[in-house]
């Protein structure tokens, strides 16, 4: 399958740069440099390029959860190959979020960080979202897989926890609208609720028997209903 | 001092701003119909900031504008929170293009000798025009200066003779879905309301507005008829106004409604009292470069020394 690694691979990779070089790109007509007249990102910059970083955080953070369901219905192993590259495309996207918040936004201004951090809420999960996100960078190479075999795969389940604290921040962030945020609960909790329905089909099947008693007495329950 | 249109554009341009489309109008108007001018009206149509607007009949009021350049046009009527039309910044622009400002009508009530409902035409009649350029600080922690044309709304409200209940005047929006696809969402309560104490409504300061840049007020911003309020936040500036009613209690006002911890009545611009979800201590200026610092926010948007009066002795961390 050598068309994966040199066909598809770098085409979606690709792909995955293009919200950043259109940000770059306004970010070049915001700063007068000519030849980039038709990327405007209007009147308030800065503030498109916060949000962009952090909605496209949240859609490679679902993508990356939606390979292994898709393997699944699918059959083919071949989603996970991409997993990787969304995951760290996830971390690229919030590292941006987090440039452009402390450069831009604050003027890099770090006195004003730590009291955000502290006094904000939706500024405090969204930053414990961005730490959570550090390991499972570090270890997303081969080598570090192999080194913590099993440790590994428990190590990369936080991406449920990221994920959830990063809507939450979302969630918390907006002003009054909330019609997007809703969108990623509920992609979420399709993604992770999917999870759970497969866990317990697994358990069940290898018959851990209190599971088991309890799915017997929930099926109970609702035929005596 | 009233002046013609062609009068008025001379005093205004330099003095106000460097503004290119703003400057080749004023050149279309000297006479000069060149071709740089018929392509800035060109650039009017395709961009759809709205028809190109008729040009108003006024002074300009330096005693109550600041010395700050204003935002450009263009930033001023794309970058607009008017959730009636959407709740994207660019949503109004878009949205509100085709909405009808005449025929217009302006429901009078409440504790006043004179009430009814009147005509746009009426409201506007006896009041000369004056231009002030004002700051602008949304909640939201961004700020800009805004040229605007109006008149003080203390000599509106003196025409209707309030009683002595009238403690607060009430305004509302237009509720109207089909032409408002904002209002077709439940993201507020419609109709917008907003609330004044009545020493707040007959401040010089607080401006019923009418134009914007020397011309009528784009829809996306108000149109027909609006609030300034310049050392509140922005939100308190409501838009479109159908209604204006004397009070004798306050008003629940429309974002205080939907965020009572968030917004409070009053909303004076003070940076000692954060949003619980934002500092309000900086702001960030509109439309200036991508590395410019944000801003530190002044005490009632830097109207403390004419308006912080009003609230001696007042708690404004417990009436924010």
């Amino acid at each position: 399958m050598w068309q994966i690694r040199w066909v598809f691979k770098p085409i979606v990779f690709l792909a995955c740069l293009i919200p950043a070089l259109h940000l770059a790109a306004g970010a070049l007509n915001a700063s007068g440099v000519p030849g980039f007249g038709g990327m405007s990102l209007g009147a308030d910059p800065v503030k498109v390029m916060l949000h962009t970083c952090g909605r496209w955080t949240l859609n490679f953070l679902m993508i990356t959860l939606c390979m292994s369901p898709l393997r699944d219905l699918t059959r083919l192993n071949l989603w996970l190959r991409f997993r990787r590259m969304f995951g760290l495309f996830a971390f690229f996207y919030v590292s941006l979020h987090l440039t452009v918040y402390l450069l831009l936004d604050q003027s890099g201004k770090l006195g004003a960080l730590w009291p955000d951090i502290v006094k904000r809420p939706f500024i405090t999960i969204g930053m414990l979202g961005l730490l959570l996100l550090i390991p499972l960078a570090l270890t997303s190479t081969a080598k570090a897989q192999r080194r913590l075999g099993r440790k590994w795969t428990q190590l990369h389940r936080l991406i449920y926890v990221i994920a959830v604290l990063g809507v939450w921040h979302f969630w918390w962030g907006v002003k009054k609208d909330i019609s997007e945020p809703r969108l990623y609960v509920c992609g979420l909790a399709l993604l992770l609720g999917y999870r759970l329905w497969m866990r317990r089909k697994s358990l069940t099947r290898i018959g851990a028997a209190s599971l088991a008693r309890i799915s017997v007495a929930r099926f109970a329950r609702t035929d005596g209903a | 001092m009233r002046k013609s249109p062609a009068e008025s554009g001379k005093i205004v341009p330099s003095d106000i701003t460097p503004y290119e489309k703003y400057l080749s109008r004023r050149a279309l108007i000297a006479g000069g119909i060149g071709l740089a001018a018929a392509q800035s009206i060109g650039g009017f149509a395709r961009n759809a900031y709205g028809q190109p607007a008729a040009a108003l009949t006024y002074v300009r009021n330096a005693e109550f504008s600041v010395a700050e350049a204003p935002n450009s046009y263009k930033d001023i009527t794309t970058y607009n929170n008017f959730y009636e039309f959407g709740t994207d910044k660019s949503d109004p622009a878009e949205n509100a293009q085709k909405f009808r400002t005449r025929p217009w009508n302006v429901a009078v009530g409440g504790e006043a000798e004179i009430t009814g409902t009147f005509t746009l035409e009426d409201i506007l009649k006896p009041h000369p025009l004056q231009e002030r350029i004002y700051r602008l600080r949304c909640v939201e922690a961004w700020s800009m200066v805004v040229p605007w044309i109006g008149f003080p709304l203390g000599d509106l409200i003196k025409r209707f003779k309030p009683t002595q209940k009238a403690k607060f005047v009430e305004f509302k929006t237009l509720y109207d879905p089909q032409q408002m696809p904002g209002e077709r969402s439940r993201v507020l309560d419609w109709p917008y309301v907003e609330s004044l104490r009545m020493d707040e409504a007959m401040h010089p300061l607080t401006l019923m507005v009418v134009g914007l840049y020397g011309k009528v007020v784009p829809n996306q911003n108000g149109a027909p008829l609006r609030l300034i309020v310049p050392w509140k936040y922005g939100f308190k500036g409501i838009k479109s106004i159908v209604s204006i009613k004397f009070t004798e209690r306050p008003s629940r006002t429309t974002w205080s409604i939907a965020a009572p911890n968030e917004y409070g009545y009053f909303a004076n611009v003070n940076p000692a009292v954060d949003h619980p979800r934002w500092s309000q201590a900086t702001e960030r200026h509109i439309g200036g470069s991508l590395f410019d610092q944000r801003r530190p926010t002044l005490p009632f948007n830097g109207y403390a020394d004419q308006v912080a009066g009003l609230y001696s002795g007042m708690d404004l961390r417990k009436f924010f």
